[in-house]
């Protein structure tokens, strides 16, 4: 069955395609953080460009929106805990790397392999005239069960972060066992539990 | 061009993504760059869902769900990443992953 993209589009999925393999390399190569994370938000960005290809409008803008303010976070992240945010000197900080390339290429090839020997069930089947409501209905509907757990999920990391990002606990301001009467802390008058 | 062929190659080029976000997931040292590693292997799940709805299934919106919890699993891990990193470089200024080593068995 021949594909319904035009010629146009399948060549730009394919660019597109190479780019995000090839920023998804340049991270591991290039020698500056700054650069990796640019390197890994034009991974992100082909990717979105190819599912906009795809009819997938609103996913491929939430991709888009999404890992570019993820990166940007990352960006000031890598250089509060790099030394080489400039990339003015050669930088590479790897253990077993050997082991690692071997491990990540037995799974490119063993997924190859899956993919150019499965007989793939691509039928005639009716597209949604918009895939962003038929995504809305699915999730307000037939798999809300799926958003209730990514909620719920979502919350346990709101929570989780703020425990990890908190410097002092209550276990450093009334002791191991809880049972101080004032709490210890650095300039007193500190609220009880 | 058939419709299975542009599907092999979308899945061939997310497969790659995996292959590379696995090797840079198990070979950097810093914290931060295992993370991105890890991205990098949320990224080729994000492309072959999204290939997996155009040409398999575009009446269900099976795959696009995927796609959906394979976006909040990378924001989730990056907020939860970052705190840890955060946390562990407060309490013991460990930046790399071989300086924590306490339960190696």
């Amino acid at each position: 069955m021949l594909t319904d993209l035009s010629g146009w589009t399948v060549a730009a999925v394919v660019v597109l395609g190479v780019l995000s393999v090839a920023g998804g390399i340049a991270v591991f190569v290039v020698d500056s953080m700054a650069r990796a994370t640019f390197a890994l938000l034009a991974s992100f960005l082909a990717v979105a460009g190819v599912l906009l290809a795809f009819d997938l409008v609103y996913l491929a803008v939430v991709t888009a929106l999404m890992m570019t303010i993820e990166m940007a976070i990352m960006a000031v992240f890598m250089i509060m805990f790099m030394m080489n945010p400039a990339g003015l000197m050669p930088m590479t900080m790897v253990h077993n790397a050997r082991g690692s390339a071997v491990t990540g290429a037995v799974t490119f090839v063993v997924l190859v392999v899956g993919i150019w020997t499965v007989d793939w069930p691509i039928g005639r089947t009716e597209r949604p005239e918009d895939s962003t409501r038929q995504l809305g209905e699915a999730i307000m509907g037939s798999h809300m069960l799926v958003m209730l757990v990514i909620g719920i999920g979502l919350f346990a990391t709101i929570l989780a972060g703020t425990v990890l990002a908190t410097a002092r606990g209550r276990y450093d301001r009334f002791g191991a066992d809880l049972a101080a009467k004032r709490p210890d802390d650095p300039i007193p008058g500190g609220l009880p539990r | 061009m058939t419709a299975e062929l542009v599907l092999q190659i979308v899945l061939t080029v997310a497969a790659g993504l995996i292959g590379v976000g696995l090797f840079g997931a198990l070979s950097q040292q810093s914290i931060v760059m295992v993370m991105m590693g890890l991205e990098l292997v949320l990224n080729g799940v994000l492309l072959a869902g999204g290939a997996a709805w155009y040409f398999l299934a575009p009446e269900l919106p099976d795959a696009q769900m995927l796609v959906v919890v394979a976006l909040v699993v990378m924001a989730v891990e990056m907020a939860m990443g970052f705190a840890v990193t955060v946390a562990i470089y407060r309490a013991r200024q460990v930046d790399m992953v071989d300086m924590a080593t306490d339960l190696r068995g």
